[in-house]
């Protein structure tokens, strides 16, 4: 019978700032292992140019441009963090905090007006609204979303926060205030306003799961989205990340639904974000794939 | 702040030499030695205007007046340099410009214009002079670097005078807004209150309190920049008198 061959690789590993040598592994079959303890797997950066891009963990030894002798070279990334755990922290705090001024809890407003509630009633629709937002986006993280990376930088995590926190806070201080002012156009306001969040939040799910299914369970792999039979994701005909446009949208909404000042600038942070995102996205899949639908448009249909 | 004397120290302004980098065209070249001649002549014009009113009056007090107009006309003017950094003819970040040049631009306007009764302090003169020292040096210091003739003089004196004019500034710049605290409160000048349409608020003696707080952090943090870039640009100065 014959034998198949086997190859085996030597490999070496030097950082990538020094070019000191880390490592040194004879008779590497396929699978580069992972060698250091303190560097845990996901902090580490192998790649084959010191300041190239680095390799992904499905990338096999045999097909790299490589001769027998491999020389990679490391980078540590820092300190990890999964994403799941930056999502999940990020958003229960906005949920918790502005519940803490929904009810008016000590310390935040007079004394007289501790744990009482606010006589306006789009007071209390705003704090649905805004709950719901947040219980979505946490039960959207644990069950509906298939993430392409497992890390981020550990950092990310304090400025995320530091920025969805300050600006919940800072929307909460105002809309549940003793001295806050309902919509000026009143019950019509309002009504236009849910309307186009629960519209927006429909949409947003839509196209969470749309995405979702794009990808098989445990792959990374990428493929082109496009409208199902679901009306809300039609809108892929016209934007690449119409998740943008529907967070948008809601927001929107909900400005409209509290006409308050903060929350106008947190659409706009918002809003401003997410456009950098959404073009990012856009010109990675006009560069990988080459018959990406040209009618299309970043975030906003035939504008941005 | 006093800040501007720091972090624009790169590239187009470093004497010969260093390899010439792609700096800006013929035409951005002579726009920008127009305008930085331009800023030294008007910075010379405020130093003037104060010695004249000060040998005039026999007394330092109450000097801001004598050089208002010009302080205000060429401290905004300073806000070209932003658009400079952000079309890209000066190799500076738009966001530490844009940050220096506001926090001026606070002050002449927002502090020192706005409350008339900080206008007649003495810490008022203390950050107008250490503003004028400094920008005096700094735009001859581009001029000249721009026309690949910088003396070193004036280098030397740009990464030197620093270390008593960035305090002096800072102190002069804390003193006045401290002075003005009681001002903003009785008046409630430039505040917003609840309720209001747009359901937000606004308070101004807290704002300017909390940029007090400000500059414990940032001061020491572009104080210490400096000290840094003056080690790399006149750091073989110390070679030799060490050597002796």
């Amino acid at each position: 019978t014959a034998r198949k061959a086997v190859v085996f690789f030597e490999v070496e590993i030097l950082d990538a700032k020094t070019k000191d040598k880390l490592c040194f592994l004879d008779k590497v079959g396929k699978i580069l292992p992972s060698f250091s303890l303190y560097w845990y797997p996901a902090r580490q950066s192998i790649r084959l140019d010191p300041k190239g891009k680095s390799l992904k963990d499905e990338d096999v030894l045999q097909h790299l441009p490589v001769g027998t002798t491999a020389t990679f070279y490391f980078r540590d990334l820092g300190a990890q963090i999964s994403w799941v755990t930056v999502f999940l922290t990020e958003y229960a705090g906005p949920l918790l905090i502005y519940l803490m001024f929904y009810f008016r809890v000590p310390f935040i407003y007079a004394p007289k007006y501790d744990f009482t509630t606010s006589k306006h009633w789009v007071v209390h629709l705003a704090c649905m609204c805004h709950s719901f937002h947040y219980v979505k986006r946490l039960l959207e993280t644990l069950f509906v979303h298939r993430f392409s990376h497992g890390t981020m930088p550990l950092r990310n995590i304090f400025k995320n926060c530091t920025y969805y926190w300050g600006f919940a806070a800072w929307m909460a201080y105002y809309i549940n205030h003793p001295l806050y002012t309902p919509p000026t156009y009143g019950e019509q306001q309002i009504r236009l306003a849910l309307t186009v969040f629960l519209f927006c939040q429909i949409g947003n799910f839509s196209i969470h799961i749309a995405l979702r299914n794009l990808r098989p369970p445990g792959s990374k792999t990428r493929k082109i989205p496009y409208p199902t039979k679901n009306p809300f994701t039609w809108i892929f005909l016209l934007v690449s990340c119409p998740n943008y446009t529907y967070e948008l949208g809601s927001w929107l909404g909900f400005t409209l639904m509290t006409q308050c000042l903060p929350v106008a600038a947190f659409t706009l942070v918002g809003f401003i974000q997410m456009t950098v995102w959404a073009k990012g996205k856009h010109r990675s899949y006009l560069k990988e794939f080459r018959d990406y639908p040209t009618l299309r448009s970043p975030i906003l249909p035939f504008i941005l | 702040m006093s800040a501007p004397a720091m972090g624009t120290s790169k590239t187009a302004h470093t004497d010969s030499s260093h390899k010439k980098k792609k700096g800006p065209g013929t035409l951005a070249t002579a726009y920008l030695v127009i305008y930085n001649v331009v800023m030294t002549a008007g910075w010379l014009v405020i130093a003037v205007g104060l010695v004249r009113a000060y040998l005039a009056r026999g007394s330092y007090h109450g000097l801001y007046y004598s050089i208002e107009k010009p302080l205000k006309y060429f401290q905004t003017g300073a806000l070209l340099e932003i658009l400079h950094c952000a079309v890209g003819i000066v190799p500076s970040s738009v966001v530490l410009t844009g940050f220096q040049v506001m926090s001026r631009v606070f002050l002449t306007w927002a502090v020192t214009h706005s409350v008339r009764e900080v206008q007649s302090e003495d810490s008022v003169l203390l950050f107008v002079v250490a503003w004028t020292v400094t920008e005096i040096i700094r735009y001859s210091f581009y001029t000249f670097s721009l026309l690949n003739h910088l003396p070193y003089l004036i280098k030397w004196a740009r990464y030197t005078f620093f270390f008593v004019l960035y305090p002096m500034g800072v102190a002069g710049e804390l003193l006045t807004i401290y002075a003005a605290l009681p001002y903003v409160q009785k008046t409630g000048l430039y505040s917003i209150t609840l309720p209001n349409n747009y359901n937000f608020s606004f308070d101004y003696h807290t704002f300017l309190i909390l940029v007090m707080i400000s500059y414990i952090p940032l001061f020491p943090q572009l104080y210490f920049h400096m000290i840094r870039q003056r080690k790399k640009v006149l750091g073989h100065v110390e070679e030799y008198s060490k050597v002796e």
